[in-house]
């Protein structure tokens, strides 16, 4: 069975939470649970005059990276409507070479 | 429902699938977002976004993901509801029939029309949301009424911008290019990426304004677009721009006349474009001369350095394009500030070229049911049309679709006006909690009058305080419609709106426009359903109806670009611009009609650090901006959904660190703000994201939650900053009011009731 990998490109998450929602209506889970949140680094100025200012959705243990639909052919809720589209779910084997493609910087993978 | 229609999927498990573009979502603007709504017993099961809709591609914010705790909110107006006029204020709503509802507004109608006549009935419209496309055949085809009036100070929405757009360029609403025509988007061979985006006052990655899929942005920054961002505010796109121009509220022509004279003093226009499609440039260069970036730098608090190179950044790399936003709208200055930002655009010829700014011709479509429905209203009442006693706002008053909400409240205020104003009617609007200036004064003018009507999806303060009848509205899920991006002055798209769920007892406005016109007007109501008139308008411009759309779902348009060198721009088919000029006006034919200048000028906001006397700048040192959007709400709109609310569940007042420490203001504290028109209490949200001299309030606030009965109205007096906007301070040609740029003082409080 193909295991996966949630790969975030989080230079371009601008923590619209639209995962989180889609993530709580896929899931039914109640208000105090979460599938997945998003978290804000920043905002903070560097010393190079540059803005640090990142959101970075981290997927709890409620996440089962909706391999059911994957399975079906669709992708899970998360993904589909990640507006900056920067949130994708992988097979684990192709990580790595994502990650050896990737230009530019600030990207994590999670494995929930 | 039958279910044997293309955009209605049986899943076989006792649930289907419907397909369908909301006007995104209930309530907001016509971005068209595509979603697949799962049904089981006429209840939504999922929301989910549609991969086939060619702009938005499956991705939806969470306003339309939380759609289901809309459509099943108890607080939903469910039926037609009435109550005694001396019962306003008060939860003593009675249960109506349609019939009894329509047989009430009939008869009052019939009776202000006898006497003192038709221009005694006001509409009353709310901004961007699906009556904006039909307000206006309300007014003027059903009321038989000259005065399509709103409550926003200055109209300071869109309309200036569409003003400014058409007086100068004569096109409809000028948007970046992001390939939004084309079926194959950004591999479409014909479109080009834009090398630079300058961003002004918008922040639309929380927002999708007018019809803009706000983040095509993060889009084209993946594919190399590089950003500049105007705003006083440290947003996402501007930490990210290569230059956050982060100007003092307000200044905004201070600014866009600097970039010109950057990039004419060191030639960096596009002198092949400037040459032959553009009027005016030697007396606009001559304007413009003085305002060095190190002039405007003092003004705009910007440095000059960073205009200096933004403007060379964005001149020299063709194709650039631009985005204006509400900023623009929101300052007495504004017309002047659109009217510079567009020739920043001219000058560096960005116009309707690939990667740059798309252009259209307003479509037929919106014209014959917004405002040609004028026509119907007989010409002696029209001249009836609230107007400024002394003839001000001359500007407004021709290109205007109804009064100037300013001058509509001084009438209203009026103990011996022209002639009385008896009944309003609304359209998906919330004054008091959001759009009006001084809301209380506008309060106090509404409640003379003798009938007021509403018809909404949530009751509200506004209807709380000051209606006798509201109509249940149903939602984007419940009725058949049409979306069109931008109202159809640039609409790279009609997307079908699809009814998913039968209403329980809730019409569109379409429906109760219909059944409104074939009472008190039939000769100009002759369709018995939505999809006859549908079909009838679509026929004005297509050989298709509305039944096709529906199979279609979304319809993209044609585009050309270099229309003004092929004759598309213009009603007479000549090359060039739908201007008296037939270019664009960098210097106004048009303006000077009408009192205003031909050429554009800064000036100070009324309330402003260097405008008051100094006694009042020492009692209120800081400037106030407001509006800045959060992704969870459409102005008034989503307090009382509860996954949006948990995302802003108070409103934000944004405080700098070093600001927060002088005040003795802490991250959390209620701070109130405080001018010498109002005051309002806001939480303090304590960040280095604006200048310590500047802080930015949330608008559109009041609290479901709360008591709704009169005086505490949903609590929505407590923490609305419009208690702080001046009323009428608007431009000469009536257009724009500071409902971002005045100035506070800031101090703790103990509650939000403090």
């Amino acid at each position: 069975m193909t295991k996966y990998a949630m790969l975030v490109d989080y230079k371009y998450c601008t923590g619209c939470h639209s995962c989180e929602v889609s993530c709580v209506k896929e899931k039914g889970l109640t208000g105090s649970e979460w599938g997945i949140k998003i978290n804000e680094v920043g905002p903070a100025k560097f010393e190079d005059g540059a803005w640090e200012w990142d959101f970075i959705p981290t997927p709890s243990r409620r996440c089962d990276l909706c391999v059911g639909r994957i399975e079906e052919g669709k992708k899970p809720l998360c993904e589909l409507h990640c507006l900056a589209a920067c949130l994708k779910i992988v097979p684990v084997e192709e990580v790595s070479d994502t990650l050896a493609g990737k230009e530019e910087g600030k990207v994590a993978v999670f494995l929930p | 429902m039958t279910k044997n229609e293309s955009w209605i999927t049986d899943l076989g498990d006792g649930t289907h699938q419907v397909k369908t573009c909301v006007w995104s979502p209930p309530g907001d603007h016509p971005v068209g977002c595509g979603i697949v709504v799962t049904v089981k017993d006429n209840k939504i099961v999922k929301v989910e976004g549609d991969p086939d809709h060619p702009i938005t591609h499956g991705r939806l914010c969470p306003r339309c993901i939380a759609l289901d705790e809309v459509e099943n909110h108890p607080d939903r107006i469910m039926h037609p509801m009435m109550r005694a006029r001396e019962d306003r204020g008060k939860d003593a709503w009675k249960r109506i029939s349609w019939d009894e509802a329509y047989d009430l507004i009939e008869s009052r109608v019939r009776e202000y029309w006898d006497n003192p006549g038709p221009q005694s009935i006001l509409t009353f419209t709310g901004t961007g949301r699906e009556i904006t496309m039909y307000s206006a055949a309300y007014c003027h085809a059903i009321f038989n009424s000259p005065n399509y009036c709103m409550t926003l100070s200055g109209g300071a929405c869109y309309g200036p911008r569409c003003t400014i757009a058409n007086f100068q360029l004569g096109a409809g609403y000028p948007e970046l290019d992001y390939a939004a025509y084309f079926p194959d988007r950004y591999d479409d061979p014909r479109w080009e990426c834009p090398k630079y985006i300058l961003v002004w006052g918008k922040n639309p990655i929380y927002s999708s304004p007018d019809g803009f899929f706000g983040h095509a942005l993060v889009d084209l920054m993946k594919l190399g677009s590089k950003l500049i961002v105007v705003d006083p505010q440290l947003t996402w796109i501007a930490a990210r721009a290569d230059y956050h121009l982060h100007l003092r509220p307000g200044t905004d022509t201070a600014l866009a006349m600097a970039l010109c004279n950057v990039i004419i003093e060191e030639d960096l226009y596009d002198h092949d474009f400037v040459e032959k499609w553009c009027y005016g440039f030697k007396d606009f260069a001559e304007c413009v001369k003085e305002w060095t970036p190190e002039k405007a730098s003092e003004i705009c608090w910007v440095d000059a350095e960073d205009i200096r190179g933004a403007a060379r950044a964005f001149a020299t790399n063709s194709p650039s394009s631009a985005l204006w936003g509400l900023s623009i709208d929101t300052m007495t200055n504004g017309v002047q500030a659109g009217h510079t930002f567009l020739a920043v655009i001219a000058l560096c010829g960005y116009l309707d070229i690939p990667g740059g700014i798309t252009l259209a011709r307003p479509a037929s479509f919106t014209g014959k049911w917004r405002y040609e429905t004028v026509n119907s209203v007989p010409a002696d009442i029209q001249a009836k049309r609230i107007a400024d006693s002394e003839g001000k706002y001359k500007c407004w008053d021709t290109a205007g679709p109804g009064p100037l909400p300013d001058v509509t409240l001084n009438w209203l205020e009026s103990d011996n006006p022209p002639y009385p104003i008896k009944m309003s009617y609304w359209f998906g609007t919330n004054p008091l909690s959001c759009m009006a200036a001084q809301p209380k004064r506008w309060e106090a003018a509404l409640n003379k009058l003798e009938f007021n009507v509403s018809q909404d999806i949530f009751m509200n303060p506004s209807i709380m305080a000051l209606c006798d009848l509201v109509l249940p509205l149903s939602t984007s899920v419940e009725h058949e419609g049409i979306v069109m991006p931008h109202f159809g002055r640039n609409t790279h798209f009609l997307g079908a709106m699809n009814k998913a769920i039968e209403p329980e007892d809730s019409k569109s406005d379409v429906e109760i426009m219909l059944d409104l016109g074939r009472r008190l007007r039939p000769e100009l109501w002759p369709w018995n359903t939505p999809a006859e008139f549908f079909t009838d308008q679509l026929h004005t411009a297509y050989s298709w109806g509305f039944e096709d759309l529906q199979e279609e779902v979304v319809h993209q348009q044609e585009f050309e670009y270099h229309k003004y060198e092929t004759g598309k721009l213009r009603a007479d088919g000549k090359p060039g611009f739908d201007t008296p000029t037939g270019l664009v006006e960098l210097k106004s034919s048009i303006y000077p009609l009408f009192g205003e200048q031909a050429l554009p000028y800064f000036q100070e906001p009324e309330y402003s650090p260097y405008s008051q006397p100094a006694e009042v700048v020492e009692e209120y040192p800081l400037v106030l901006t407001s509006g800045g959007r959060h992704i969870a709400m459409f102005h008034s709109e989503h307090r009382q959904i509860p996954s949006l609310r948990k995302m802003n569940p108070w409103p934000l007042v944004t405080i700098h660190p070093d600001a927060a420490a002088k005040y003795g203001i802490e991250d959390g504290d209620w701070v109130a703000i405080e001018n010498p028109l109002g005051r309002c209490v806001q939480k303090a949200n304590v960040r280095p994201t604006i200048d310590p001299r500047v802080v930015h309030a949330q608008h559109g606030w009041w609290f479901p939650e709360q008591t709704g009965e009169a005086p505490n109205l949903f609590g929505t007096y407590k923490s609305n900053i419009n208690n702080l906007v001046p009323h009428e301070s608007v431009g000469v040609t009536g257009y724009g009011a500071p409902y971002k740029n005045i100035i506070c003082k800031i101090y703790k409080v103990d509650s939000l009731n403090d």
